[in-house]
Order: C-alpha cells, then structure tokens, then sequence
C-alpha cells in the first residue's frame, strides 16, 4: 500500500509542548493509514465488547444506538447539507425500511436461518426505502425550498396514516416480537459501509451536482449538470441508508410502531445534523454522538433535560450557525487529489495575494 | 471567547451530572428498585403520578425504618429515570437501571407502547418488572413462544377483560341494542379495547352503527360526532384519555346528543371531573376501584397522597402504588435481594390486598386475578354502581 | 342539514387555523422564516389565558388583551435574541433555532405544568337551535372574531406605513434601509402583530376546547403551516384562504369517509394541489436571478 504523506508547512522551531504536540497531532492527522487502522481496531472491539461485556449492556445499547443516529444523520446531510433542501420526512423513510425488513425476517425468511438472512433484509429495507423516496423525489424537481417542505411532511403523515390502516401489519399496535438481530458488529459494519457509500457518493461527479445544486441550481443546469438525476439519485442514496437504519433499529428495539417514526423522530435526526455541522460526513459523526450521549448524560437533571437540550441547541446555532463542522471536512474522508488541490490553491492564492500587495 | 464559554458551559454540566450520578447516600443496607416513567414526552401526566406515587410509596417504607427482609432493615434506593415518551429511550432507560443501577426490579413504564420494549429488556436480562397500568393483552406474552413471560408482570387488568366488562354492562344494564364508539385510530390501547367492544356487543346480539376515529392530538371531533348521532345510537362508548373525553362530550352535547356515555379505566382521575363538570354527570365507566366503597388500605392511601400532592390519586398512581406494595411483599417473602428469588415471590403471591381491590397472581401468568368496578359520576363524584368478576 | 352542520364546524376550525396561519405567513413574508416556535406561541397565549382566568379570576376582554400583550412581547424578544443575529446566516439555521425555541418553550411549560389543566370558561355559552342545527355563542364569536381580525391586518397591511414598509422589506429587503426606514423595528412590529394573533387564537381555542397541555401547539403549528403554504406562503389572503381550506378537508373527509383516512385523503390532496399550483393557491413564483 502506497503511504502518501501531504507535505505540511514547516512549523515554526517547535516552540514548547504546545507546538510539539501540535507537531505530532498534524504527523497523526496526515497519515492516511490512520484511517484503515482505526476501522479495524473498531471491528475487533465491536466483536469483543459484547463477547467480554467490557461496558455494560446499557452502554451497548448506547453504543449501537449513535451508530444507528451516524447512519441517520449523515444520509439525512446529503439532501439537508450537501444538496441544501429542507427534507422533514427522513422517519417516514426509516418507517419503511424498519417495517420492510421486520416483515421479512418474521414471515418471509427460513425461522432457523434467519440470522443468516438478516443482512438481506436490511438491504431489502433500505432498496424499498429508496424506490418509495422517488414519491418525493418527483415533485422536487418543481418545487424548492420550504415547499418542498411541505411535501415531505405530508409524505410522513402519508406513511404514517397508511401504516395506522393496515391491520395486517399490526395497525397502531404495531409489531411486536422483532427478533434481536441486530449486534454490535452489525451496526458498526453498516455504519461504516454508509459512511464509505456516502463519502464516496459526495466526491464523485454525483456528489458534485449536488453540491452545485445547493449553490445554485440554475447556472448548475446550463453547466449541463442532469439536476433531474443528480436529485434522483441524492434521495435514493439518503432514504436507501434511512431504511438501513430503520431496519437495525427495529431489530433492537423488537418493537415499532407507527408512532415511532413521527415528526419528533424527523426533528430529532434534524437536529443532529445541524449541531454537528451541515455538508460534513465528521459533522454527522459529531453530531449523533454528541446528541445520544448528552441526552443520557444529562438524565440527573430530570425534566430539566429537555428544557436545557433545546436552550443548548439555540445557543449553539447562535454561535455556530453552520453546525459544529459546518462544510468543512476532516481530512481523512477527502480524496487526496482534492487535498492536494486545495494545497496548490491556497498557495497559489497566497502568491498573488503577495504579489498584489506589494 | 463565546466558544470557550460554551464549552465550558457543555463540560460543567457533564461534569455536573456525573457527580450526580456517582453520589449516592449509603449508609447501611440499600435495595435499588428503578422506575421507568414518562416524565416528558406525550403522557407526563402518567408519568407524573406514577412518579409521585413512586415516592410516597418508598418514603413510607423508608421513614418507618426500612423494608425488613430477612431480619435486616433495608432502605429502599429509588432511582426513576424518565423515557421522554420513546419507545427507543424506553429501551435503554430500562437496560440502564437493570445493568448500571443493578436494581432489583422495574417498575414501569405505564403505557403500552412503551412498556412492550421494555418488557423484551426485562425478561431477556431475568429481571422482575411491574407495569401498573398496561392493559394490552401482548405485555405479558412472549411473541416468540406465545407462552408468558416469566418476568413481565403487571398490577391492572387487561384491555380484553375491560372490553367485555363494558360490553355486557352497556347490554344487560343499560339494555343498549344499538352503540357507537369514538376511539382514537393512533393508539393500541384505545383502539384495543373499541375492537373488544365490538366484538363482544356483537356477540351478545348487539349492533355497533357507530365505529369513528380520530388521531392522538386532535381537540375537534365534531365531524365523527355529527355522524354518530346520524346513526342514533343506545349509547357511545369513549375509551378514551381523561382530557379528551370531556372534550368530546361537551362537543357531543352541543351537538345535541342526549344518550348515555360509557368509558374505560382511562377516565379514572378526578382530572375527568374537574376537566368535564357537569357534562360528564351520569355517565359511566369501568374501572379498577372505587373511592367510595373504599377499604381501609385505599382509604389511607387517598389521604396521605391528598395530604402530600394537593390532588386527588389517579388509577395510575394507585396501581403504581400497588405495584410497589406488591413488591414490597415479594422482597419480604423473599427473603433476600436476589432478582431471581423475588421473582419466584411475586409470581406466587395468593392474596394482596391492595389499593385497588384484591390481587393474586398464580404461577405462569404475569396477569393478576382481579375484578373490575363500574362507577357513575353522580354530583361531581366516582360513585360504585356495581361489580364484575372475572 | 347535516351538510351545514358541518360547513359550520368548517368555519369554527378554519377560522382558528386562519389565525394560526396568518401569523406565520407574515413572520415568512417579511424574512422567509418559517417560525416553527409560533405554534408554542400558540400554547403559551392559551396557557396564558388559563393562569390569568384562574388566578386573578379576569373576564374575558382583559384576559384576552393581557395575553395578546405578553405573548407579543414574548414574540418581539424571541426575534431580538434568537432570529436577529441569524440574519446573515443560511435560512436553515434560524429554523432550526425556531425549533429550538418552540422544544424550550414546550418543556418549560411542562415543568410546571405536566398534568392537562381545565380552562374556566368565561363566555356564556350559549346554544342556539335553527331547525336541527347547533351553532353556540362561541363558534359565532371565533368566527366573527378571526374575520375582524383578518380585515384589520389586512387594512394595516394595505393601507398604512407601517403595512407598506412590511411589503416593501418582503419584496427587496436591501433597498428599504436607504429609504429611511428602520427594518428591524417594522421586523419586531411584524412579529409582535403575528404572535399577538397567535395568542389570540390560542385564547379562543381554549375556551372552544378548554382542556390544554403544552402539546397542543405543535400538532396545530404544523397544520397551520401546511395552511399557510397551500394558500401560497407570505400572502395573507392565502394564509385565510388556506386555513378554510385544510379545515373544509378534514371535517368532510371524516363526515363522508371512514374517519381513519382523514390524515391520508387531507395529506394526499394537499401533494395534489401542491403540484398543480407549486407555490400555493394564491402564491407567485419568486424570480430567482441567475
């Protein structure tokens, strides 16, 4: 494997601790082995921690749920952040998948093989969730903005109007008796699977239109970008990895209903992907995990929880109205040519600005 | 200089809460027993009064020296954590107070949605919970095995014997041959009991010419209740929450419908009264107690919540109530703090007198035995009209 | 008759959704922000009202005044803190701050408030009874209230300075500062005339509906802004026109239909209209310069 170091500017002749450590954390950060290392010692120990119990059950459970928020969060980013629309009706993808794949595991699937099937189902769940995202997907290409809105909303009244009816499927009882499939190594090969699909998704030419499309959606259709599939596509890849996370979490919770997925569940994911930060896959990271544990964290203050997460939030979008990581990215999920060309601009940009000023 | 206020901020909190946390007043001998309630979300009145009941329950038993168990003088450590009305927190709340709080038992949560996760948590971790007031048929059973559960228990009756209950009294008392009902579509409790309702009117020979719903949230019904009255029902039949239920009769009477109203145990707080006034005079539901026959123990137990909330009890607060006493026996029987030796207790337990009428559980159901109460409103008052056993 | 018995029920409901609506579609007209805390706004005007005709035991006009004053200050100072310093900023960030503000707002009367509380009623309630037909003092006064109301707003709006100055920033924002007009006092006055409709139909809703929690305001936001879009955001017309138009769905899905597809028939009409007219029924399309 090709180690590629991206050369750093020369730090000034290390000045104390705190240049050194800068030092050593900009030697760390430009390794791009770091990444593959990181993963797998993530794997051994999404094997390991429930195999040995080193943290228990109840941080597990916490552990697999910010996985599951991760997966939320960032496909929700690419129509909210990269593509800059307003979706509200991300749990009324996550409703699909987690239905779609429940039933399939409960009625479809072999009894004895099931946990052999369940990754099918999950796949299964997140393809139904991105064909019935085309519901939306069409009248966004006429609509904009807060209209679109609007047509998200009403798909996930839509949804969960629909689910309500169908008695077959347990009606508002919902459906009981999920098997417990989903396991810590589940959910972090399919946290990272979502976040490589994504990452890739964003920095090819797809993932260029979308972003062209948030700057600017007319001058990005005489620069013949196809909007109409860029915007196909964007919404099939957010709602396919919205019906993966439904289906992982109703295989931990072994309980849905249409109540789950309301519009609290859809502000929620919101939330997340505005605090960590719009147009940034280490936002969504940022963001999940900081909103799952401090919402458990906080669990002392009794009901003052929730009023202090809210006031948290508002100050946070006071300062920060980008997010934590708004738009800009954590080095190791850029392509390298992309570093590289940022390198050579801003050098680039600093010599003209030198030879303008003087 | 504002991101390093807010980060602090965010740091002293954290910090905060887990002193919070880690502290915890030990001295001598503690039983940690958990409660799972909806402080926040959509019910905080359930989880309200489950929590008031909580703490009324374990002062007593703490300010009288203790729970003896085998010989020994335990204080009991209470813990309540709140599931913000989510399903998913529901999980995790559970799974917190069963493996980093190693309590003893569950009590809670309240409403069925909540407490069917839960339950899954409980019984697969081999811990005891006690839901006061879930009435879905499907708590105690496990789906996988259609069998009982072994740990899932709960204080109230369930949904299929109140459905009946109402059935026969709105056609042998009442002497209804036509009923409608108003029920909400988006939640199982109501929609679980209008389903036995129908079923078991229909049985009897009676004929449903109203079946509407609504969704959970909605204050105007009157679109279902003109239709209703189109149809000229006997009797309506509400089986739904205390601060709709005034709304719809109040709507229903402007409308000028004149019959009969019936409910559930979910009218059962003097909330219903002071919300409906004199619109809900007459009526009637069925429910797990009545204050005015009341035994000495409800009697008792009226009063001192009285003396210390400033309100009347709910079913949700005795049955809390109640689950704790029951627990209490369990422990005593028991004989030690050991999750497993409380269950056997508990699923054995022949006779408790409780606040909401006589309990007894038998080996291989999670169900007690226990009898339901009609009660009418007269004079802005719960009073007993009759009985019915299972 | 049953037919107007329900046309009657349309015009209480709607009238309150019109309310709602208005307030939102002028806070959008004037800085395309969509206030999803208005809803919470909503409540608070109700739960003012409950804890002045509870506790200082007011009739009906003084409660009313006293929360439509504190529920416009309310407005004003949520705008001040909250939106203004997210002018610069992308539109999104100030709507997830209004969510923000509408959780705080919603927990915070929680604490104090988690169980349902009845509201004393403080108008006569009177029932009159025309051939079969109910219609009560109340629904005539929601209706006759909300219709007065929608005039003087719209008056205000169409005939004087300040209405003038609220148009010209919803047409082009830059311009108006150099015409000597203060934006961000006609932004508070906006806001301050939006909320106080709020709090307005929130008092009128509680005495039609006197039982209230801290949730009302949300289910009742989101309809209300479903309202105001359909009739085409930013228009006060369409915010009225919509509000009758949501209300007129669902009272007659539920009077013609089982009640159970009430939410899918209205949500399935409203994509319905909404692509055939993509900005609303009364909205224009705005020139997005390229």
């Amino acid at each position: 494997m090709k180690i590629t170091k991206v050369k750093t500017e020369e730090k000034s002749n290390a000045r104390g601790v705190a240049w050194y450590l800068r030092d050593r954390w900009e030697a760390i950060a430009n390794n791009r082995l770091m990444l593959p290392i990181l993963l797998m010692v993530g794997f051994v120990l999404s094997f390991a921690i429930p195999q040995f119990n080193l943290v228990n059950p109840y941080v597990q459970i916490i552990i697999m749920y910010i996985g599951i928020n991760i997966i939320l969060t960032t496909s929700l980013n690419i129509v909210n952040g990269y593509m800059g629309e307003f979706s509200i009706g991300h749990a009324g993808f996550m409703a699909v998948g987690a239905y779609v794949s429940s039933l399939l595991t409960l009625y479809v699937f072999p009894r004895s093989l099931v946990f052999l099937f369940f990754p099918l189902g999950i796949i299964a769940g997140g393809v139904v969730a991105a064909l019935v995202s085309l519901i939306v997907a069409i009248p966004s290409f006429k609509t904009r903005g807060d209209y679109l809105a609007i047509i998200t909303l009403a798909f996930l009244f839509i949804v969960k109007s629909v689910l309500e009816n169908i008695s077959a499927i347990g009606g508002p009882r919902g459906i009981v008796g999920i098997d417990k499939l989903t396991t810590m190594p589940w959910v972090f090969f399919f946290t990272v699977l979502s976040l490589w699909v994504i990452r890739n998704f964003i920095h090819s030419n797809y993932g260029r239109g979308v972003l062209s499309i948030r700057e600017d959606e007319v001058a990005s259709r005489l620069m013949s970008v196809n909007t109409r599939q860029v915007k196909f596509l964007a919404f099939a890849v957010s709602s396919f990895f919205a019906g993966v996370a439904g289906a992982l979490f109703a295989h931990l919770l072994q309980f849905i209903s249409p109540r789950v997925f309301d519009v609290l569940k859809s502000t929620d994911i919101l939330i997340m992907v505005y605090l960590g930060g719009i147009g940034s896959i280490a936002g969504s990271i940022l963001g999940a995990t900081i909103y799952t544990v401090l919402l458990e964290v906080l669990r002392p203050l009794g009901m003052f929880r929730m009023v202090l997460m809210p006031l948290l939030l508002v100050f946070l979008m006071l300062y920060r109205p980008r997010g934590i990581m708004g738009l800009r990215e954590l080095r190791w999920f850029v392509p390298i040519q992309d570093l590289k060309f940022v390198k050579r601009w801003r050098r680039k940009k600093v010599s003209t600005d030198g030879n303008s000023a003087s | 200089m504002r991101k390093t206020l807010v980060i602090s901020l965010v740091a002293m909190l954290t910090i905060m809460s887990m002193v919070l946390v880690g502290c915890k007043s030990s001295a001598g001998l503690t039983i940690p027993i958990g409660v799972n309630a909806e402080l926040t979300g959509d019910i905080p009145a359930v989880g309200a009064s489950c929590k008031n009941a909580a703490l009324m329950a374990v002062k007593e038993i703490n300010d009288a020296g203790g729970l003896d168990i085998g010989g020994k003088k335990y204080t009991i450590n209470l813990i309540i954590e709140d599931d913000g009305g989510k399903a998913d927190q529901s999980v995790s709340v559970t799974q917190k107070l069963i493996s980093q709080d190693s309590v003893v038992a569950v009590i809670g949560p309240n409403a069925s949605r909540y407490a069917l996760p839960a339950a899954a948590i409980a019984e697969s971790s081999k811990v005891l919970m006690i839901s006061p007031w879930s009435t879905n048929a499907q708590l105690t059973i496990d789906p996988k095995t259609r069998q009982p559960m072994k740990y899932v228990f709960r204080a109230c009756f369930t949904d299929s014997f109140q459905g009946q209950v109402v059935a026969k009294f709105a056609m042998n008392t009442l002497g209804a041959k036509k009923a409608a009902v108003l029920y909400d579509v988006a939640s199982d409790y109501n929609k679980g009991i209008a389903d036995v309702f129908k079923a078991t009117f229909e049985s009897l020979g009676g004929q449903v010419v109203g079946f509407e719903t609504y969704t959970t949230g909605d204050k105007d019904f009157s679109g279902q209740l003109t239709k209703i009255k189109q149809s000229n029902p006997n009797v309506i039949f509400l089986p739904n929450y205390y601060n709709e239920v005034p709304l719809q009769i109040q709507q229903a009477h402007r409308l000028g419908i004149t019959v009969p109203f019936l409910g559930s145990d979910s009218w059962g707080s003097q909330e219903l009264i002071k919300l409906g006034g004199k619109e809900v005079e007459g009526d009637y539901f069925s429910t797990h107690y009545a204050p005015d026959i009341a035994t000495p123990v409800a009697k008792k137990f009226v009063a001192a919540y009285t003396t210390a909330y400033g309100s009347v009890p709910d079913d949700v607060a005795a049955l809390t109530y109640d689950s704790f006493g029951l627990l209490f026996e369990a422990l005593k029987t028991a004989g030690k703090v050991d999750r497993q030796a409380v269950r056997d207790a508990m699923a054995g337990i022949a006779h408790y007198e409780g606040v909401t009428g006589n309990l007894q559980f038998k080996e291989g159901s999670g169900d007690p035995i226990k009898s339901a109460v009609i009660l009418q409103i007269k004079n802005g008052k719960f009073v007993y009209f009759a009985t019915a056993n299972p | 008759m049953y037919i107007i018995q329900q046309l009657i029920n349309v015009l209480q409901l709607g009238s309150v959704y019109a309310l709602i609506a208005l307030g939102y579609t002028m806070v959008y007209g004037i800085i395309r922000l969509i206030n999803f805390a208005h809803g919470d706004l909503f409540m608070v005007g109700a739960f003012i009202s409950f804890i002045v005709a509870t506790y200082l035991k007011l009739p009906f006009i003084p409660t009313l005044l006293i929360s439509m004053t504190a529920v416009a200050m309310l407005g004003v100072n949520i705008e001040r803190l909250a939106y203004r310093p997210l002018r610069q900023a992308p539109r999104m960030s100030a709507v997830i701050t209004a969510l923000g503000v509408g959780l705080f707002l919603e927990n915070l009367i929680l604490v104090f408030y988690p169980y349902p509380q009845s509201v004393p009623i403080l108008l006569p309630t009177i029932v009159w009874n025309l051939g079969g037909i109910s219609i009560s003092f109340l629904q005539v006064l929601i209706i006759g209230l909300s219709l007065f109301l929608m005039l003087i707003l719209d008056l205000i709006v169409r005939h004087t300075m300040v209405g003038m100055a609220m148009r010209a920033i919803s047409s082009n924002k830059t311009i108006v500062p150099l015409m000597g007009v203060s934006v961000d006092k006609i932004i508070s006055i906006t806001f301050a005339l939006g909320t106080g409709l709020a709090a307005v139909a929130g008092v009128m809703y509680s005495q039609a509906f006197p039982v209230i929690d801290p949730y009302i305001g949300i289910l009742i936001g989101w309809q209300a802004f479903i309202c105001a879009v359909v009739g085409g955001i930013g228009n006060i017309r369409g915010a009225m026109l919509g509000g009758f138009i949501l209300a007129a769905v669902q009272i007659m899905v539920v009077a013609f239909l089982p009640s159970t597809y009430r939410d899918f028939v209205t949500f399935t009409l409203l994509l319905v209209i909404l692509s055939f007219r993509p900005y609303g029924i009364l909205g224009k399309p705005s020139m997005e310069k390229v």
